[in-house]
């Protein structure tokens, strides 16, 4: 790559063409405050102009993260015109901001605020007008607050760029100018399929999940039974809300911490996934032997499931009928497992912890009730809130002792249950599974790493007892568009694709732990790149340390059939554990 | 989602299919929507995002920040009164509010027999002639309070006929 000498502060450095000052400034070990850039340019609008400097050659202050160095220019950074300049435009954001920063659950990751820290903005020195308001409640997973939005834009070009979709745009001109779905509408109104992706990239409290602490705190005041469940990428990233490094495995505290906030039980989703990989590659072997509708496509991710529902409405029987993993084990816990030990289960209450906000609509939707109205989930906690919960009762969590889960008859993993939690996870565990079933014995090394990875579809083929099955996995919608496209042409060559609704899968997912560098100065400096690698490496790594990684070898499951339900997609298996979906439902007002 | 007629949605894929070889048709597009009908309303946003694979929230973005098209259905006549700084210092909120004293309606409305539409423009490029009102594409130069009841009427007479 061709060089270009330029100076800063006077200093000579020799950096790489075409980089933004910004950039070219970190490589040199300069930090410029900047606000709206995002993630090496996935969102760099210059919108906020915190970023500003001076620059030769160019005419007044630029935006540092999307101008340009050039041969020869000399950049100034501290000089008293850009100091005073980024100033005044963090002054000029915060004039026009709700500043009832205690309200906002951004509190401590605010990035507006960490950059009012850094350029000194500090008086209130601008008051007048504020932008007309809007707040959006509606949506059981996101809340968007305009009050608190700086037309940063990450969030539209998230929607875009992991999706294709674009739910969010710039609505309106000039002071009037909101960040919006079209017409201002709630995202419950609109074609969003509230995956929580935007909560990730807001540098602001403007987009956050709806939070149900209230509803658990009730529950618990209430003495009901309170049982908890926590999915795999959880562990992945819980660490992170206490200031451990990425990719920090932390299962067992996670546990103590759970069980010192007062929940009667603590269990793993792993168990549900288990028992889903066991519901699951029984309908695919089923499809397959009886000439039903293939490829099959997974069901775990509800923000997958919403996109089905809304943009190929026609293509529903591709979607595996199995509920996603929590909601099985909420099932069983309410019938099964309630009956076991004399609680009634109108008196039991299931929390889910998960790295999800679209789980919190997935618990209401009308298909995931019991009869008596019982829901399988009573309320879904994302990895943050979890994060708040633990900090309000004064847990130190580094402390923490490493716990295990309760003993109990729906306590047991496999390995496979654990890798749910990221993208290619389950093909792995399904094919786990489905070499046994086809093969009578298990795989040599157990692993399939045909499927792992973070490249956008991913696909492999094995001949499994006589049988070839292709395979795709895909996380993001842009990926599952190219796949159900081809499905609807009839030209997909898959017997079975893997789908999940968040970029990496749920280690990425819309309720994890926010990843800004500005907030991790003792990550490596490509962390924006490997956060997701890194993640995904704890729950691979805790795969290999479980003396049995195959679902079908969860004897608890076993027992489960054995006990209660029979045998894999019976008849109660099928009322508990399966699900249908709604190409007509209801979304816009 | 769409409530419109066959004939309208007909139309608009035929519009679409005018740019179909521009790689950014959207102001084309809309452009024609906006002459065609006087309006482009959400159903027919949805339209052309299928047709151009732009999200609706985009285009519904360029229709608010664009004067120039509207999400509701505009007078036979809009009276386009330049608020641009020229015509602004000669006097152009005079002529706006007495427009809108004339008809009763406040800018951006449309009269109750779907007559007049009354639109604040930000510079129209007529400053020589300032204040500016254009209206349908007839601009009428330095107008002045005084004049805007006979304008009303010219249009009143037209509109009756």
């Amino acid at each position: 790559m061709s060089k270009v000498n330029i100076k800063i502060e006077g200093i000579p450095f020799e950096v790489d063409a075409g980089l933004t000052i910004l950039e070219a400034a970190r490589q040199c070990g300069f930090e410029i405050p900047s606000l709206c850039a995002f993630n090496h340019g996935e969102c760099s609008k210059a919108s906020c102009r915190v970023c500003l400097v001076e620059a030769t050659g160019a005419r007044g202050l630029v935006a540092s993260c999307v101008y340009p160095v050039s041969e020869g220019m000399e950049i100034k950074i501290s000089s008293p015109k850009a100091v005073a300049a980024r100033r005044v435009s963090v002054e000029l954001l915060l004039s026009n901001h709700n500043r009832n920063c205690q309200e906002c659950d951004k509190n401590g990751k605010c990035e507006l605020l960490h950059v009012a820290k850094l350029t000194g903005a500090k008086e209130e020195r601008f008051q007048g007008e504020q932008t007309p308001v809007t707040r959006d409640f509606l949506t059981p997973t996101i809340v968007r607050d305009t009050s608190k939005c700086v037309l940063c834009g990450r969030c539209v070009e998230r929607c875009k760029n992991a999706h294709g979709i674009g739910v969010l745009g710039f609505e309106n001109r000039g002071f009037k100018t909101i960040v919006a779905p079209a017409e201002n509408r709630s995202f419950i109104q609109s074609p969003c399929i509230m995956c929580g992706q935007c909560i990730n990239v807001c540098p602001t409290g403007a987009l956050m999940e709806a939070s149900e602490i209230d509803r658990v705190d009730q529950a618990m005041a209430q003495g009901k039974y309170v049982v908890v469940q926590t999915a795999p990428a959880v562990r992945a990233a819980l660490g992170e809300e206490f200031g451990m490094k990425i990719g920090t495995p932390v299962t067992g505290k996670m546990v103590a911490a759970l069980r010192r906030l007062g929940y009667k039980k603590v269990f793993d989703t792993n168990f549900g996934a288990d028992l889903t990989i066991m519901e699951e590659a029984n309908e695919l072997l089923h499809r397959v032997k009886t000439g039903g509708v293939l490829p099959m496509i997974t069901s775990c991710s509800p923000g997958w499931v919403n996109y089905a529902e809304y943009y190929y409405p026609d293509q529903l029987s591709h979607l595996s009928t199995c509920k996603s993993p929590h909601e099985m084990f909420g099932a069983i816990l309410k019938t099964y497992y309630a009956k076991k030990i004399g609680v009634d289960p109108k008196d039991m209450f299931v929390v889910s912890i998960m790295p999800c906000s679209c789980k919190k609509y997935e618990k209401n939707r009308p298909e995931m009730e019991e009869e008596g109205g019982l829901r399988d989930v009573d309320a879904v906690l994302t990895t943050r809130e979890l994060g708040r919960v633990i900090r309000r009762a004064g847990i130190r969590f580094d402390k923490l002792p490493d716990e295990d889960f309760d003993q109990d008859i729906v306590h047991d993993y496999s390995g496979a249950g654990v890798i749910f939690g990221v993208t290619g996870g389950v093909m792995e565990a399904a094919l786990r599974t489905a070499h046994y079933v086809l093969t009578g014995k298990e795989r040599e090394g157990i692993i399939f790493k045909e499927v792992r990875g973070f490249e956008n579809i991913r696909e492999a083929e094995f001949e499994l007892g006589g049988q070839k099955i292709k395979v795709a996995v895909t996380s993001g919608m842009r990926g599952a568009k190219v796949l159900l496209d081809q499905i609807r042409e009839g030209t997909s060559p898959y017997t079975f694709i893997e789908v999940m609704g968040c970029p990496g899968g749920c280690i990425n997912g819309g309720g994890q732990p926010y990843v800004r560098e500005v907030f991790l100065p003792n990550e490596d400096s490509d962390i924006m790149d490997t956060y997701k690698e890194k993640r995904a490496q704890a729950l691979y790594s805790e795969d290999e340390r479980q003396t049995v990684r195959q679902s079908h070898r969860n004897e608890q499951v076993q027992d489960l059939y054995k006990e209660f339900l029979g045998e894999p997609n019976s008849h109660l298996a099928h009322e508990l554990l399966h699900t249908s979906y709604n190409p007509n439902r209801p979304r816009f007002d | 989602m769409n409530h419109l007629s066959e004939a309208a949605v007909r139309q608009i894929n035929e519009i679409c299919d005018r740019y179909a070889e521009e790689q950014t048709p959207l102001m084309m597009i809309l452009s024609d929507i906006q002459k065609e009908y006087g309006y482009i309303p959400l159903e027919v946003q949805e339209l052309v995002s299928e047709r151009t694979g732009v999200p609706v929230a985009e285009i519904y973005g360029v229709v608010t920040f664009y004067s120039f098209f509207s999400l509701t259905p505009k007078g036979k006549y809009v009276i386009g009164c330049c608020l641009g700084t020229a015509c602004y210092v000669k006097g152009a909120q005079q002529v706006i509010d007495k427009f809108s004293d004339m008809l009763g309606i406040k800018a951006g409305q449309t009269t109750e027999d779907g007559l007049f539409t009354i639109d604040a423009l930000r510079c129209i490029g007529a400053c020589g002639i300032a204040p500016a009102v254009s209206i349908n594409g007839k601009v009428y130069p330095k107008v002045s309070p005084a004049s805007v009841a006979g304008i009303i009427e010219e249009y009143r007479a037209k509109g009756n006929n």
